[in-house]
């Protein structure tokens, strides 16, 4: 079983790419399970969900404490709180920022990928320029990257779920998953 | 039959989108879930013929749900916690009316204090109401037993609620297959009232005052009913499998068979607990798990035969009932297995109240426990408070 941990901010989309995900792997056949974090929702404010893939049925459905990889939608969060809390040795971490992989050095026991989610989402106006809605593209990078899902079913899922803009938001997961590319192996 | 990703919300809302009510009557706002908001949606994109009706209270939603089905209508509605709290005096008239309205529930805690979480409280306080109540462990099942329930309740005219566990269930998406519209259609069938307030040919009168004289015959003949409704959902769900190839008994038995402990519960714990089992039998260790679905009406003599053939059982409920005696799953059970043959020693534990997280080791604690129970041959401590601060 999978499990990942996704990491965003109130407004920004980050429990609507949780389901995403979800949606694309059940188009895949597996079966999945995603759950946001509930607390206060308020607009900015920390933000987590969750999501397990496997081949066979879920049971467990208690909060995941150790997440195998993580997708960080929004870099200002690496500085406010401990995004890799309990994340197994070796995961993945998926961050949108304009920085490079190589800016990150405190996660090094860690496999880090990059994506600049924000200026792909400004590029095609979603959501708006002071809070663009980054969650398809960074789930096109989380496809190419980890290779765990296929970009079909994450553009079907994102124009699925999209309420507004579809086309710009398979768009944007597209043009993420032509332009990411996973560090090469240390 | 198709396989889609829907939240626990979403899948209930389907089922009442291809049930396709006469009416819904609702009032769609927190401690609600979104379930009538997104069936507002089917509403609003003509996708069902249900006439919507948005009131200003669950007391008013209920009473409109009991006009609408003493009109003869096919009536739903969905609410939560304080929800159902303030239908409570209208669940009684829908029952004692006879009248078949199915809840699409969402369980969560009661206020004070405030928390829209999961704990069972708010169902457990309606037990007495003479709605039958099923209690779901995924999303899968809270669409299959939507459908079912519907159509128990119509056979029985007995009314229905069929709950999930807040956020746990309610909130999470997960893959599930549902019918096709029209399979749906089929197996509920037509909805044939027994009396309609609009069968003008035929007037009748509905909830009138019913004195010392006659009261207690027509209560005694709603229990008499009442005690009818498993017979009928356990024909009900054969025939759901022979359409879905799912299978729901009342009482769930999980690698039960050579089994000395178990644990009893409910709702989404039930699938936790199944992964722990398999765990623990990898070890050697051989212990088992009873789901409680059916809660009302009881599914008693089941209850006696799948618990008695344990050393030990560990209920685990998601409630108290303020009694100083543990919760109502765990008093209930104590009663069921008085004049048993063969009875387990039975122990309570209270856990996950205001939807306080219920883990794997919490569960492993409690098998080790019960199992200690069994070595000793006694029970140190009757009820736990599982994982409270301060208690331990």
């Amino acid at each position: 079983m999978l499990e990942i941990r996704f990491h965003g901010r109130g407004g920004q989309g980050t429990v609507v790419a949780s389901k995403v995900l979800a949606v694309a792997v059940a188009k895949e056949g597996r079966y999945v399970q995603t759950f946001p974090e509930y607390g206060v929702e308020r607009r900015g404010a920390p933000v987590v969900a969750f999501t397990r893939i496997d081949t066979e049925p879920i049971y467990i459905r208690s909060k995941i404490y150790e997440p195998d990889h993580l997708l960080v939608l929004d870099p200002t969060l690496i500085a406010a709180i401990d995004v890799t809390e309990g994340l197994k040795p070796g995961g993945w971490i998926i961050i949108n920022t304009e920085k490079k992989a190589a800016d990150f050095p405190q996660f090094k026991d860690f496999k880090v990928a990059i994506v600049d989610a924000t200026s792909i989402a400004l590029k095609h106006r979603i959501g708006s320029k002071a809070a663009p809605i980054v969650n398809s593209a960074i789930l096109g990078a989380f496809a190419k990257i980890t290779g765990f899902v296929g970009i079909d079913a994450v553009r079907d899922a994102v124009h699925e779920l999209s309420p507004v803009k579809k086309d710009e938001n398979v768009k944007a997961a597209q043009e993420a998953y032509d332009v990411a590319k996973a560090p090469e192996e240390k | 039959m198709k396989t889609i990703a829907k939240t626990g919300n979403e899948a209930m809302a389907y089922a009442m989108k291809q049930i396709n009510p006469d009416v819904v009557a609702a009032y769609p706002i927190t401690p609600a879930t979104e379930i009538v908001q997104i069936f507002s949606n089917y509403v609003a994109d003509g996708e069902v013929d249900t006439e919507f009706v948005a009131v200003e209270s669950e007391h008013s939603a209920l009473s409109a749900c009991v006009g609408a089905s003493l009109a003869g209508g096919r009536v739903m509605t969905s609410t939560a916690s304080q929800g159902l709290a303030l239908m409570h005096e209208i669940l009684y008239i829908a029952a004692g009316n006879r009248l078949p309205i199915v809840i699409a529930l969402v369980n969560r805690s009661l206020s004070a204090p405030i928390n829209i979480h999961c704990d069972h409280s708010d169902t457990m306080g309606s037990r007495e109401a003479g709605w039958m109540q099923l209690y779901c462990a995924n999303s899968q099942e809270a669409y299959d037993s939507l459908i079912i329930a519907l159509k128990v309740a119509e056979q029985t005219a007995v009314p229905a609620i069929v709950s999930t566990d807040a956020f746990i269930i309610s909130h999470a998406m997960e893959r599930l297959e549902v019918l096709e519209d029209e399979e749906v259609q089929r197996f509920i069938g037509e909805y044939k009232p027994r009396f309609s307030a609009l069968d003008l040919e035929n007037p009748k009168t509905f909830g009138p005052l019913d004195l010392q004289d006659y009261f207690f015959e027509h209560k005694r003949a709603q229990i008499d009913d009442f005690s009818k409704v498993l017979g009928t959902y356990n024909k009900v769900a054969q025939e759901y499998a022979e359409l879905s190839g799912r299978y729901y008994p009342a009482l769930e038995e999980y690698k039960t068979d050579d089994a000395d402990v178990a644990i009893f519960t409910a709702g989404s714990t039930a699938d936790t607990a199944k992964e722990v089992v398999d765990g623990l039998r990898e070890q050697g260790r051989k212990m088992g798990l009873v789901r409680m679905r059916m809660w009302r009406p009881l599914p008693v003599e089941e209850i006696k035969a799948a618990l008695g053939k344990f050393k030990a059982v560990a209920v685990m409920d998601r409630s108290d009932t303020m009694a100083d005696f543990g919760g109502p799953v765990f008093l209930e059970t104590r009663g069921i297995l008085y004049d048993a043959k063969k009875k387990p020693l039975l122990t309570d534990y209270v856990y996950g109240l205001g939807g306080r997280n219920i883990d794997i080791s919490d569960i492993l604690r409690v098998y080790d426990e019960i199992e200690q129970v069994v070595k000793q041959g006694k029970i140190d401590k009757l009820i736990t408070y599982l994982g409270v601060r301060g208690e331990e």
